[in-house]
């Protein structure tokens, strides 16, 4: 006989109760892995949408969003010339509507941008996409829902554009976006000369420092960033990762709440046999061991439901041809361990009030307690 | 002789004092000798038998157990532990446990190696006559059984002096004889010093002495 055999009997004695504590920590891990895994997928598609080929962003210092850097293009140029600098594309970010389709990401770049010519092309070619040209390319998902096809017109926030062409990318906002050359898009969205951002890309031996320095000497109102110092600074990730924790920590809350519910219920309806064990000899910390013990076996049952329910969910979603490209979870060590973590801390923390009503029981009182 | 239980001018009241319970208590127990300490319900036998036991604290007075009082926590831990078994009215066997199980609680809160405390179960198992019960859950056992599973857990760290409150109360009129010659048995021939609260005077003629008690006092010897 051991405690963790007394532990286990006390909760199949309680089936429901049990199932019910353990679900609690289940629905609070599969949330926070959820919305991790989701948001930090997305967070990681639009990094790789910023990184294509590039080691680094130059971005308007200071701006909330990226929507609302104004790079002047020239500034592509300039660095084009620097020797540190194998290629400079400006990129502009946009969101346009369609008939239906509220939301569609633009992306205004260069023909030269390897983005397109990394892509598979479905139809048409990268030929025909030309900076000098009108016609625009289509992701692969966007032409689905948008029901557009090579050679054919389409309307677009005030304009109509005849598509050149349709790629498939890896990336879910690419392949649900319509990417513009860049001076269309600037026109279509009235930002004439300017880019939202310039992908850097280095040449061997150099340090992306020369470019820093260059640009702090330069032109200090715009920021360049490596793309990993650019994913922990810029706010909008930052924002994106904490609501992903906050709403994760909540559904925490809520299953630590009910560990506390099951705890109090499982003490308070043993009484008598809690005092029993005191006679028998426990010590009051052997009594704590003995309810931690219980909430944590509820905490492991429940952390084992919750990634059972995180990653088959997940992986569901993902399955979902809708949401192909758009959901990518991106769910590591890291997060899986932090929610196990938090687990193991609810359910502490959650036994907290039912082990002090244990271990402070007289036994005398506890076994005339009716 | 030094007794086992020495109980000297014990005083204890509920309900900050406006109860008195015990009221100035003398009582001694040799080593080995069993007692029945009878009396009315309410007239403080059980509040005695906690507080000898080190599960309720006198307010006054003094309880030594071999010679020795225990005041402290760990003191008190280390008497539950060591050098008192209780038995009460009802089994208090822990549902869902087999018999076995429950026997073993004690020695899980003493760390008895496990090898030991089945066999010292099996060996109490045998002298109690519920060695091919001890498989069952509670819930499979009769009243006699179950009271003699938790004779068998209070002496499995065996402790030189045993507490049972009402011991035999709630078993119908055979297992109450078999219950209580057993558990005489098992006093006598271990040498445990036994103190059993009852108020059947039959049953209490058994024992080595009786000690009343009314309205919180020892009354006789």
């Amino acid at each position: 006989m051991s405690l963790w055999r007394l532990i286990f009997t006390n909760l199949r004695r309680h089936r429901v109760r049990t199932a019910i504590g353990a679900a609690g920590i289940a629905l609070g891990v599969a949330t926070m892995l959820s919305v991790v895994g989701l948001l930090s997928g997305a967070v990681r598609m639009f990094e790789r949408i910023l990184r294509s080929d590039a080691e680094m962003v130059v971005f308007e210092r200071n701006v909330s969003d990226l929507f609302f850097s104004n790079v002047p293009v020239p500034l592509a140029d300039e660095l084009m010339k620097l020797e540190a600098v194998k290629d400079a594309q400006p990129v502009l970010f946009a969101i346009v509507a369609a008939p239906e389709r509220p939301v569609i990401t633009c992306f205004g770049i260069r023909a030269s941008d390897g983005r397109l010519k990394k892509a598979k092309w479905l139809e048409g070619s990268s030929e025909d996409f030309r900076d000098d040209g009108e016609a625009i390319v289509l992701g692969e998902r966007a032409a689905d829902f948008l029901k557009a096809r090579a050679g054919g017109e389409l309307e677009l926030g005030q304009a109509k554009y005849r598509v050149a062409g349709v790629v498939r990318t890896e990336n879910g906002f690419e392949n649900g976006g319509v990417f513009m050359p860049l001076a269309v898009c600037q026109k279509a969205f009235h930002k004439e000369g300017v880019a939202s951002v310039i992908t850097v890309a280095m040449k061997p031996g150099h340090e992306t420092s020369e470019v820093k320095e260059w640009m702090r000497a330069n032109h200090p109102s715009f920021s360049a960033l490596e793309n990993e110092e650019f994913s922990k600074s810029y706010s909008q990730f930052r924002i994106l990762k904490t609501t992903a924790w906050v709403v994760g920590g909540c559904a925490f809350l809520l299953g630590g709440l009910s560990v506390t519910n099951t705890m109090i219920l499982s003490v308070f309806t043993r009484i008598r046999e809690l005092a029993v064990v005191r006679v028998c000899g426990f010590s009051r910390p052997q009594v704590a061991r003995m309810i931690f013990g219980e909430s944590l076996a509820i905490s492991a049952l429940g952390m084992l439901g919750g990634l059972a329910l995180s990653f088959g969910g997940l992986r569901l979603l993902k399955a979902v041809p809708q949401f192909q490209g758009y959901i990518d979870p991106n769910l590591g060590w890291g997060e899986v361990g932090g929610a196990l973590a938090l687990a193991v801390i609810t359910a502490l923390l959650g036994a907290l009030y039912p082990v002090w009503y244990a271990v402070r029981l007289k036994p005398a009182e506890a076994l005339r307690y009716e | 002789m030094e007794p086992m239980i020495a109980v000297e001018d014990v005083w204890k009241s509920f309900d900050r004092g406006r109860i008195e319970v015990l009221k100035g208590i003398q009582l001694r127990v040799n080593a080995g000798e069993i007692v029945a300490l009878c009396g009315t319900s309410g007239c403080g036998k059980s509040t005695l038998l906690n507080v000898i036991g080190g599960l309720e604290m006198a307010e006054k007075g003094r309880v030594e157990i071999a010679g020795r009082e225990r005041k402290g926590e760990k003191e008190r831990l280390a008497l539950l532990r060591r050098e008192v078994g209780f038995i009460f009215q009802l089994h208090q066997l822990v549902p869902g446990l087999t018999l076995e199980e429950n026997c073993l609680i004690p020695a899980l809160a003493t760390r008895m190696s496990r090898a030991k405390a089945r066999a010292r179960v099996r060996e109490l198992a045998e002298r109690t006559g519920i060695s091919a019960r001890l498989d069952r859950r509670v819930r499979e056992l009769s009243g006699g059984e179950r009271q003699r599973g938790a004779l068998v857990r209070a002496l499995i760290n065996d402790p030189p002096v045993l507490l049972a409150d009402e011991p035999t109360g709630a078993l119908d009129e055979s297992n109450r004889e078999r219950v209580f010659d057993l558990l005489l048995e098992l006093a006598r021939s271990a040498g445990k010093t036994l103190l059993i609260a009852t108020h059947d005077l039959d049953l209490a003629s058994r024992c080595d002495r009786v000690v009343r008690m009314r309205d919180g006092q020892i009354v006789s010897p």
